[in-house]
C-alpha cells in the first residue's frame, strides 16, 4: 500500500515525451499515455475498494454477530451469515444490559443540552458579531480559548464540584443529569459561539436595519428575523453537537463516578464502557455486540439523514 | 435608545457567559490554583507548596514516557490521516479520467465519500469496543482469526495487539495498533475537508497543467497540494487536539489504563491515574497546567509556521 504515490510505470515516468501535438485523445489520457492512466485507474479503483472494506467490514461485522447466538459468535467468529437470527439479544441487551435505561438517559441529556447550547450560543454569537461594546473582544476570546483547552485540566476542580454537589449550585440537589446537562451546555458554548459568530456575520445588514426602521425591539429582531435568517448554520451546529454530545463519554463518567455500578442512570457511552470492561466476568458477546449495534445505529441515521448539511457544514465551519 | 441597547447587549449575554465562566474558566482557575498546593483531594487539608509540583514533573519518570507518547502520536496521527485523506480525496475528485465533462473524480465517488465518512459519525466509545472485539488476541478476533485462516499467523502465537509493548520501530508496538484506530476513524472527515477545498480550485487549473504534459504525480504534488495549505494547515492543527486527546481510546483498549507496563501511558491517562487512583489531585492539577501550555504553544507555533502569503486564484 505505500507504493502508492510512486506509481511505478504510471504517470510518473510518462511525461517526459510530451506529445508534440495535444489531440483530445491524448488529453482523454490524462498523465500522458493510455497505459499509464489504465494502470492508474485500475489501481484507484483497488485502493478505494481496499478502504472501502476496511471501513464497512468492521461494522458489518458487528451488527452481524450481534444476531449470532453466544455459542455461534465463539464458534464462527468471522462468519457474517448468522445462522438463525437471533433478534432477542437486542432484547436482552435493551432491559437485562439496561441499554434502554443508557437511550433514555443520554436521549434525555441531549434534548436539554443541545436545544440550550444552540439558544444561548446564538445569543452570545449574535451579539458579539452584530453589536459594538466594550469588552467585546475580550469576551469573543475568552470562548475562543475554550476551543484550545484540554478538559482534563479541569477534570478536578468539576469533579470535586460533583463530589459535594452543594458546592456547585445548591438547586439542583443530587440531579446528576441536570447537572451534566449544564456542563455539556458550557463547553459546548466555545464552539457553538465560534461558529455562530462567523454565520451571523455572513447575513446582510440591510434586513437588520429595516427591521429597526420598523421598530422592532432588538430581542424582537434576533427571534423573528436574524434567527430564521440562520437556519442552515443552526442546522449544522445543531448536528454536530447532537453527534458531540452523544459521543461524550469522558464527562459523563468523570462527573457521574458516583453512579457507576448503578446503569439507570448512566449515559449510552459510558454504559457501553462499563459492559465492555465488564465482559471478563460475565460473558455476553453477542448482548455486547447488540448494545454497540443500538448505539451506532441513531448516529448512522442522523448522518445519512443529513448527509449533505453534515458535509457543508464542516467545510463551512472549519475552513473560512 | 443607547440605555436599551445595553440592557439588551446585557441579557442576551448573561447566561452563556456566566455558564461560561462558571463551568469552564472557574474550574480552570481552581485547577491552576491547586497545582500549587499539596491537595489529595479526598480530604480539606491542602498546604501552598508553590512550583514543588511542577518541578516534579521533569524528574517524574512516567510523565517523561507520557510525554513521549503524546508527541509520537502528535506527529504521527496529522501525518498519517492527511496523507491518507489527501489521497482519497484526491482518487474521488480529480483522479479520475477526464472526458467531455473535464475532470472528475473516479466512478462511484459519490458512494464512496458517503461510506469514508461512516467511522467519523461513530462514537469513539463505540470505535474503542468494535475495535477491542477486532484486535482480541485469539482466533475470534477479526485480525487473528482471518490470519490464522490464511495461514499467516500460527493458532498458537497470534498477535497480541494491545498487549505488546515490544518496540517497534523504537516504539512500543500497542502505540502503533492505537494509531491504526486513530487514522482509521479520522480519514473520512478530513477526505471530506479536502474534497470540498479541491472542488473549490477552478477545473481550468488542472486542465492548463494537463495541457502542458503534467502528470498524475506532478497535478498533485505541484498544483493540488499547494493550493490546499491552507485547509491542511488547518487539519493538521485540528487533529494535533485530536492526537492529544487519545484518552478514550486508551482507556478502553489497554490493559489497565496505560499498560502494559505502561507501554501506552499519555498526559491524560497519568493526570486521571495520580488524581483519582493515587489521590495527588494537587500534582494531577500541575500535569494539567503543563499539558495546556503545551497545547496553547504548539497551537501557536503551528500557526506560525504554516502562515505564509496565499495563492490567488
Amino acid at each position: 500500500m505505500s507504493t502508492v504515490t510512486h506509481t511505478p510505470g504510471g504517470p510518473a515516468g510518462t511525461d517526459q515525451a510530451p506529445p508534440p501535438t495535444r489531440t483530445p485523445a491524448q488529453r482523454a489520457a490524462v498523465g500522458g499515455g493510455r497505459a499509464g492512466a489504465r494502470f492508474f485507474n485500475g489501481f484507484s479503483h483497488l485502493f478505494l475498494a481496499v478502504w472501502a472494506i476496511m471501513v464497512v467490514y468492521p461494522l458489518l461485522w458487528v451488527v452481524m454477530s450481534a444476531l449470532k447466538t453466544d455459542s455461534e459468535v465463539i464458534r464462527k467468529p468471522l462468519s457474517l451469515v448468522p445462522e438463525r437470527l437471533q433478534w432477542d439479544n437486542f432484547a436482552r441487551a435493551w432491559t437485562e444490559g439496561h441499554i434502554g435505561s443508557f437511550f433514555f438517559n443520554t436521549v434525555l441529556v441531549l434534548v436539554g443540552s443541545v436545544f440550550l447550547t444552540m439558544l444561548l450560543g446564538s445569543m452570545a454569537a449574535y451579539v458579539l458579531a452584530r453589536y459594538e461594546f466594550r469588552g467585546n473582544r475580550l469576551i469573543y476570546y475568552m470562548f475562543l480559548s475554550g476551543l484550545t483547552l484540554p478538559i482534563y485540566l479541569a477534570a478536578v476542580p468539576l469533579f470535586k464540584g460533583v463530589y459535594n454537589t452543594g458546592v456547585v449550585l445548591p438547586f439542583l440537589g443530587p440531579n446528576k443529569h441536570l447537572m451534566l446537562i449544564l456542563v455539556y451546555v458550557a463547553w459546548s458554548l466555545a464552539f457553538t459561539v465560534f461558529f455562530m459568530h462567523s454565520f451571523f456575520r455572513t447575513l446582510p445588514t440591510a434586513i437588520a436595519e429595516a427591521g429597526m426602521v420598523d421598530g422592532a425591539s432588538h430581542s424582537r429582531l434576533f427571534f423573528s428575523v436574524m434567527l430564521p435568517m440562520a437556519k442552515p448554520g443552526l442546522i449544522s451546529i445543531g448536528i454536530f453537537n447532537v453527534l458531540g454530545q452523544w459521543n461524550q463519554w469522558y464527562l459523563p463518567t468523570l462527573l457521574m463516578q458516583s453512579v457507576a455500578g448503578e446503569p439507570k442512570n448512566q449515559v449510552i457511552s459510558q454504559g457501553l464502557i462499563e459492559l465492555s470492561v465488564n465482559q471478563g466476568y460475565r460473558s455476553d458477546w453477542s448482548g455486547l455486540f447488540a448494545g454497540v449495534t443500538m448505539a451506532m445505529l441513531p448516529v448512522l441515521i442522523v448522518y445519512i439523514v443529513f448527509q449533505r448539511q453534515v458535509q457543508s457544514g464542516l467545510t463551512a465551519g472549519v475552513t473560512k | 435608545m443607547r440605555h436599551g441597547v445595553a440592557r439588551f447587549v446585557t441579557g442576551f449575554l448573561a447566561l452563556p457567559v456566566g455558564l461560561y465562566l462558571f463551568y469552564v474558566v472557574w474550574p480552570f482557575l481552581q485547577a491552576a490554583g491547586y497545582s500549587l498546593t499539596d491537595w489529595g483531594g479526598y480530604s480539606d487539608r491542602q498546604q501552598f507548596v508553590g512550583l514543588d509540583n511542577y518541578l516534579r514533573l521533569f524528574s517524574d519518570e512516567l510523565i517523561r514516557k507520557a510525554f513521549w507518547h503524546n508527541v509520537f502520536f502528535l506527529i504521527t496521527v496529522p501525518f498519517f490521516t492527511i496523507a491518507l485523506a489527501l489521497f482519497l480525496a484526491f482518487l474521488l475528485n480529480v483522479g479520475g479520467r477526464e472526458d467531455k465533462a473535464g475532470i472528475r473524480g473516479v466512478f462511484g465517488s459519490g458512494l464512496y465519500k458517503v461510506i469514508f465518512f461512516f467511522p467519523q459519525v461513530l462514537s469513539l466509545v463505540v470505535v474503542a469496543v468494535m475495535w477491542q472485539q477486532i484486535y482480541r488476541a485469539d482466533g475470534q478476533g477479526l485480525i487473528n482469526g482471518v490470519l490464522m485462516k490464511l495461514g499467516l499467523v500460527s493458532p498458537d502465537e497470534p498477535i497480541t495487539f494491545m498487549y505488546d509493548p515490544e518496540p517497534f520501530l523504537g516504539v512500543p508496538a500497542v502505540l502503533w495498533w492505537l494509531l491504526l484506530i486513530a487514522v482509521w476513524s479520522g480519514a473520512g472527515f478530513y477526505m471530506v475537508l479536502f474534497s470540498a477545498a479541491m472542488q473549490s480550485i477552478p477545473k481550468d487549473v488542472f486542465e492548463a497543467a494537463i495541457l502542458d504534459g503534467a502528470g498524475r504525480f506532478h497535478t498533485f504534488f505541484r498544483i493540488t497540494l499547494p493550493l490546499l495549505r491552507d485547509t491542511v494547515s488547518v487539519a493538521w492543527v485540528y487533529l494535533g487536539f485530536i492526537a492529544l486527546d487519545m484518552y478514550a481510546l486508551v482507556f478502553v483498549m489497554t490493559p489497565s489504563q496505560g499498560g502494559p507496563n505502561h507501554a501506552s501511558e499519555i498526559f491524560a491517562s497519568v493526570l486521571n491515574f495520580t488524581a483519582f487512583q493515587k489521590g495527588q489531585f494537587g500534582y494531577a492539577c500541575a500535569m494539567g497546567v503543563a499539558l495546556a501550555i503545551f497545547t496553547i504553544l504548539l497551537a501557536a507555533l503551528q500557526l506560525r509556521i504554516t502562515r505564509r502569503e496565499r495563492i490567488e486564484y
